[in-house]
């Protein structure tokens, strides 16, 4: 009985200490307070007067990834602001993301967001949308079949351009040797990335191909890359999460290499203002979703389409150390 | 020994068992219960969901996930696993695919060469397994991720990029598309012909299983191989045949895909194994075989066709759509679980 008891006080303690500790010991910086008070100014009212119609978002995003996140974010915000019910479906298989397109005409929705990373496989299926007089917007990817599939605009960023400004920043900062870091495999937006840096590059590149929902697998992967040849100078990686990976499996394997990304998350934000990162290339992910629903919204209420036939570029965006003090708080927000 | 024997004093293994006893005693009968309590429940949360178009968009995916379940279910009761069965059905399209194009051959040369190397595929599954004696999961493991890279580096090697080109401008596109990805418009109605497939598919996997040499071949096999080969069944002979079955309905699922969307991506397929066995558990397979049903596999393909569409047509958040499909296909196979037990309680 006495050892229950020393047992029971001995917790009651440890549980006293640490409430104690966290009453006194507040953060003056950053945690979730911070969060809030850059948050209080996004505000979710509608600001029209048009009926409450539904727009669906269907997209090629795997699980829990933090661009589409942004993107969804986006949509959302916009769909408050013009009284719009909002449904979102992703999935990364190019099957089910038909599906998902059949289920909102099924649903008869009044608009559908869409992005195209394998387009053939949502040709009829967006045929019959456009039949059934849905409005369709295509964002992110798949600007070369948007029109012919019938959507009115789209609005993304072209790959192959932006792929090209990252070729054309490598040689402005005089490296003769990189890795392109493809994350995703069947994803040709991002081969047709590393195809533009390729073409502006003066240096030679190469592609590598990791895992890209298994993070450890991913260091691993550019670890053993970097041993193998440590005369690599620039580490391109396709997607914010993937930059930080990529510093420390530079550091692991002792290479000089620069870091540099597409996308940008706060810790990317830190690393450009520390320096461990070279620079980001940002396509404005908020802005894709933000600026389809909007424009959904102008063409049933006005008729409005923007872009004159030619999509709506979102991006590139070079993004060094002095924008990224700037941006750091709207990251933060996780509005880019 | 205490059964009242029939009044003709015959044995009672012999007596004549009612229509209602013979229904109860089947292993399907759980998972129409699960399917009638899904149906019931998506039909009251969503309103969308009993729209005829969006019934058929139901059964479509159903479909998709059931020509394969069908022959997995019968790999099952045979007592064995097959996880290389979701990418070899994009290994089949991407040969399919490369192949007449690279060739510049009609289509059907494709098609043809593409059967002969997803039977191959089957063959090797199932030959290694009677060979090595290893575990099934071990074999077709290896295989899955065997494929997985096939599918990428030869996609990569002979294309340049991580998909397929079209084939859509060739000869013998579109009476293939005619066979393996055709579709009816009925009003706002569209049914595909995967469905046909589908049922064609399970109504002969049911007959091999019920009424042919081999189907008692398949129970036996997975009951107890030993005792199996002692009373003279050809274990090896029917491991590969199921295996090669699978293979057989990998490569119409993989044609359906290449006709239906013309590109292929490398990459896809992976983890749809999962839900091919799924399907054949929640109609009634048991995990350790020589039990189990090809009408249950497509009783569970239609509850997974139903969970999987509902939860978008009830317009529920899709962060939480992986929970929900987890959940409801736990809860399907507890109660066909439940009913089985209530069923053979009463015999």
């Amino acid at each position: 009985m006495a050892r229950v008891r020393t047992g029971v006080r001995v917790v009651g303690a440890v549980l006293a200490a640490v409430l104690g500790a966290s009453l006194a010991g507040c953060s003056s910086t950053g945690g979730k307070r911070a969060e809030e008070r850059a948050k209080a100014a996004a505000a979710g009212r509608p600001a029209v007067s048009t009926p409450r119609w539904t727009f669906a978002m269907v997209t090629h995003a795997g699980d829990g990834d933090t661009f589409w996140d942004i993107v969804q974010k986006g949509a959302k915000e916009a769909a408050a602001k013009d009284n719009i019910n909002f449904v979102y479906a992703h999935d990364d298989q190019a099957q089910q993301q038909a599906q998902f397109v059949q289920n909102a005409i099924d649903q008869k929705v009044d608009g559908i967001v869409v992005s195209l990373a394998k387009p053939e496989a949502l040709k009829d299926v967006l045929a019959k949308a456009v039949k059934a007089g849905i409005p369709v917007i295509t964002v992110n990817s798949g600007s070369a079949q948007s029109a012919e599939y019938g959507a009115l605009t789209h609005i993304g960023q072209d790959e192959e351009i932006a792929g090209e400004a990252v070729g054309t920043e490598l040689n402005k900062r005089g490296r003769k040797k990189a890795v392109c870091v493809l994350h995703e495999q069947g994803n040709v937006g991002h081969e047709q990335r590393c195809a533009g840096a390729k073409k502006t590059f003066s240096g030679t590149m190469e592609n590598l191909y990791v895992e890209g929902t298994n993070m450890p697998s991913v260091q691993a992967a550019l670890q053993a890359k970097l041993q193998a040849d440590p005369s690599v100078d620039a580490i391109l990686t396709l997607g914010a999460p993937f930059a930080p990976t990529a510093v420390k499996a530079k550091d692991a394997a002792g290479s000089k290499a620069e870091v540099d990304t597409f996308d940008l998350n706060d810790s990317v934000a830190r690393d450009l203002k520390s320096g461990a990162l070279g620079f980001a290339v940002d396509q404005q992910p908020y802005l894709q979703g933000y600026e389809a629903i909007d424009l959904l919204w102008l063409y049933r209420y006005n008729a409005n389409v923007l872009g004159g036939g030619r999509p709506v570029l979102t991006g590139p965006q070079i993004v060094t150390a002095a924008e990224a003090a700037k941006l750091e708080e709207y990251i933060k927000r996780g509005t880019r | 020994m205490s059964t009242a024997r029939p009044a003709d004093g015959l044995d009672e293994r012999l007596a004549p068992t009612s229509v209602l006893r013979k229904l109860l005693g089947r292993p399907e009968l759980g998972s129409v219960v699960g399917a009638a309590a899904v149906f019931i429940f998506f039909s009251i949360v969503a309103p969308s969901f009993l729209q005829a178009s969006s019934l058929s968009t139901i059964l479509y995916s159903a479909s998709t996930i059931g020509i394969m379940a069908a022959p997995v279910a019968l790999l099952m009761i045979g007592g064995e696993f097959d996880l290389s069965a979701g990418v070899m059905v994009t290994t089949s399209a991407l040969v399919s695919s490369m192949f007449s194009y690279q060739m510049t051959a009609n289509v059907w040369v494709g098609v043809g060469v593409s059967l002969l190397v997803t039977l191959a595929i089957g063959f090797f599954n199932g030959f290694m397994l009677t060979r090595t004696k290893l575990p099934s999961f071990i074999i077709t493991l290896g295989t899955f991720l065997m494929l997985t890279g096939l599918n990428l580096g030869f996609t990569k090697l002979i294309t340049g990029t991580v998909s397929t080109k079209t084939i859509a401008d060739m000869e013998g596109f579109a009476s293939a598309r005619a066979l393996f990805a055709s579709q009816w418009n009925i009003g706002s109605v569209t049914l595909k012909v995967t469905i046909l497939w589908w049922f064609a598919i399970v109504a002969v996997a049911t007959w091999i299983l019920l009424r042919t040499r081999a189907g008692n071949w398949i129970f036996a096999v997975g009951g107890g191989a030993d005792a199996a080969r002692a009373t003279g069944v050809p274990v090896v002979k029917t491991r590969i045949g199921l295996y090669m079955g699978v293979a057989l309905c990998a490569w119409i699922s993989g044609q359906h895909i290449l006709f239906s969307f013309d590109v292929v991506q490398s990459g896809e397929g992976v983890g749809n194994e999962f839900l091919y066995i799924i399907a054949a558990v929640i109609g009634g397979c048991l995990m350790t075989g020589g039990y189990g049903s090809a009408i249950g596999s497509a009783v569970g393909a239609f509850i997974f066709g139903m969970t999987s569409n509902g939860i978008v047509y009830a317009q529920w958040n899709p962060d939480w759509f992986k929970f929900f499909l987890g959940a409801m296909l736990l809860l399907a196979t507890l109660l066909n679980a439940w009913v089985r037990k209530r069923a053979e309680a009463t015999k």
